[in-house]
């Protein structure tokens, strides 16, 4: 990855994953003087305001005016100038989302969204902060690339990875804490790769974001309660999918369950349908999110057992789609 | 007064071919924002031929920038665009066309000297106000400049840029309104009132100047006066007040020519009555040219 800081547990215990956001701004401003920052009135909220700190000529708060701010980053990108634009994801993707449609993805410009708050994790704030569509919209815009780290530093890499490659970015991050994944930075992410965090050959659970975590947990739990091996991949690059990744689960374990803090339908619960759908082949699958309906107030923690993305939900459906028959095939070399 | 006579008249002569092509454009396409497209080509024009900086290379990274946040007026562009080289003018006969690079709304990716693609109404001025401030990171002197259409104004998204633009102080951009006074239902203020609307400008931290657009001498004024460093601080907003079709006496003024189709003889009468108004303009220019 880039030169900068490799980021270690220290950090961890200390820094909110927007932080982590903040700090990679902060170095990559350091290095590249076309870097600039927009936000929409949660420089603070966001952490996007450490680059402001830092860089005052290069920050630009626009406001409570998110339309006004990716129109903008589309005009500096066009420029010459690589913007990174912060504000809570159910504003980027949606208040914002014409203006990201047609200023940025049509164009095909390098502005770099970095979403905050993102699912339900502005849990008392209620569904009208919480974005549970936005990996549906950003994920169905042409040239747009769409990340949701697991944690603080899966968050330094995908920054990074967006300064690096062309085009739009949608980088989808937790408000506050997440649970630690990633003790450093340095662990071999890779843009569009997923990450196989279990080993497993019964049943594949692939998850994003903080489920990860959650994920991870309910594999070990199911090791010993259950003898089960249940292969987890962290799929952080939710477009371009892994797609591979996903033919090889359908291939090695017959059964899949996706989880995302996002509705079921449009993220990556139907990216990895799709995939699913192309092979032809016979999978038991199951989505976990949100069942097409609203989140509701509480703590991200109480909200995610609600819509059983917490390791307590995730066991509770791989015991129940290990239950369920697929059609067998045998003859899987000529489609996968 | 800053044109010569002869400055004038050439402007007008570059004009006068540019609203011909625009009306051949619509004539090759079957229909177009011929409206739209007449009332600000005008501004285009001493834009394109008098003001912005620009070289033979489209992409040069100095240039001056236009954002045509009325962005259905590209069938007034384009003709400028094919003129200056960067374009073939053989695409303006395939206007629209299944297949053709150039249409209704022109693409950054497709068409030379295009700086931004537009077309969802409102989002120019933001657009043009981050293109501004790209000038002052990068350490560049060009200047940006942007036309709305007044029908546009109704977008919130326009005031979100206008606030930006007085805030951030960005005076290396001029605004224009294109005062039409015209939107696709009707009149504007018909419509959705947006009268007063220099005060609305002004209200937003503009010096506001309001000229006839299409009187290219007060147009040269205008932007001369913004260019110079007017002394205000404030970003210029020039009220073009215009005339839907500017130029074909058939359609001038009405609404409900924002968008048409012109058979074999309106663009016969259209040529005719283009010819009569470029003999009326260039009097014109020679009765008050310096």
């Amino acid at each position: 990855m880039a030169s900068g800081l490799t980021y270690t547990a220290v950090d961890s215990t200390k820094l909110a994953t927007a932080e982590y956001y903040g700090k990679a701004m902060v170095e990559l401003g350091a290095e590249h003087p076309e870097i600039v920052a927009l936000t929409a009135d949660l420089g603070k909220s966001t952490k996007i305001g450490m680059f402001g700190e830092q860089y005052p000529d290069r920050f630009f708060n626009v406001g409570i005016a998110e339309q006004g701010m990716m129109s903008m980053a589309a005009g500096f990108a066009k420029a010459g100038c690589i913007p990174f634009c912060s504000t809570f994801s159910v504003f980027a993707a949606l208040r914002g989302a014409d203006q990201v449609h047609a200023d940025i993805c049509y164009q095909n410009i390098p502005v770099k969204i970095i979403a905050t708050h993102g699912g339900t994790s502005f849990g008392q704030a209620g569904s009208t902060h919480h974005a549970i569509v936005d990996f549906a919209v950003e994920r169905s815009f042409p040239n747009m690339t769409l990340i949701c780290p697991a944690d603080g530093m899966e968050t330094v890499n995908a920054v990074r990875a967006a300064y690096e490659n062309p085009g739009p970015f949608y980088i989808r991050i937790n408000r506050g804490f997440d649970r630690v994944v990633y003790k450093s930075s340095d662990y071999g992410f890779e843009l569009g790769k997923a990450l196989e965090m279990r080993p497993g050959t019964d049943i594949t659970v692939i998850a994003c974001g903080s489920c990860v975590f959650q994920a991870m947990a309910a594999s070990d739990f199911l090791k010993n309660t259950d003898g089960l091996s249940v292969r987890v991949l962290n799929m952080h690059t939710i477009k371009p999918l892994d797609v591979e990744a996903v033919q090889k689960a359908i291939a090695d374990t017959r059964r899949i369950i996706t989880v995302e803090d996002h509705n079921v339908i449009g993220g990556l619960g139907s990216a990895v349908a799709e995939v699913i759908a192309d092979t032809g082949k016979g999978c038991a699958f199951k989505r976990l999110g949100w069942q097409d309906s609203f989140s509701t107030i509480g703590l991200h923690e109480d909200l995610m057992t609600l819509a059983e993305i917490d390791s307590n939900g995730i066991v509770a459906n791989v015991r129940a789609v290990m239950q369920k028959d697929f059609e067998l095939d045998d003859d899987w070399k000529d489609e996968v | 007064m800053a044109l010569t006579k002869q400055e004038w008249a050439a402007l007008e002569t570059k004009a006068n071919e540019m609203r011909g092509l625009c009306l051949d454009t619509t004539h090759w396409a079957g229909s177009g924002h011929i409206g739209g497209g007449m009332s600000c080509l005008d501004i285009l024009t001493i834009l394109y031929y008098r003001h912005m900086n620009l070289s033979d290379d489209p992409n040069w990274p100095d240039r001056d920038r236009l954002i045509l946040s009325k962005g259905h007026a590209g069938i007034a562009w384009a003709p400028i665009l094919c003129d200056k080289g960067w374009n073939d003018p053989e695409q303006l006969k395939t206007f629209n066309l299944t297949g053709s690079m150039m249409g209704m709304h022109l693409d950054s990716n497709k068409v030379a000297g295009v700086d931004a693609s537009t077309g969802s109404l409102g989002h120019g001025l933001s657009i043009a106000v981050g293109t501004a401030l790209a000038a002052r990171v990068l350490g560049k002197d060009y200047w940006t400049y942007c036309i709305l259409g007044d029908g546009e104004c109704d977008e919130g998204e326009v005031w979100e840029g206008a606030m930006s633009a007085a805030n951030f102080g960005v005076t290396n951009l001029i605004t224009f309104v294109d005062r039409n006074m015209c939107m696709i239902d009707g009149p504007t203020e018909e419509v959705m009132k947006l009268e007063p609307l220099a005060d609305k400008w002004a209200a937003f931290g503009f010096h506001v100047i309001e000229v006839d657009g299409q009187n290219i001498d007060e147009l040269d004024d205008a932007i001369e006066f913004a260019k110079k460093g007017n002394g205000t601080g404030k970003p210029v907003a020039v009220i073009a007040k215009t005339k839907k079709g500017a130029g074909i006496k058939a359609i001038e003024g009405d609404y409900l020519w924002h968008y048409g189709a012109m058979d074999e003889n309106a663009y016969n009468a259209g040529k005719e009555s283009l010819a009569e108004y470029y003999q009326a303009r260039l009097a014109r220019a020679q009765k008050e040219g310096k």
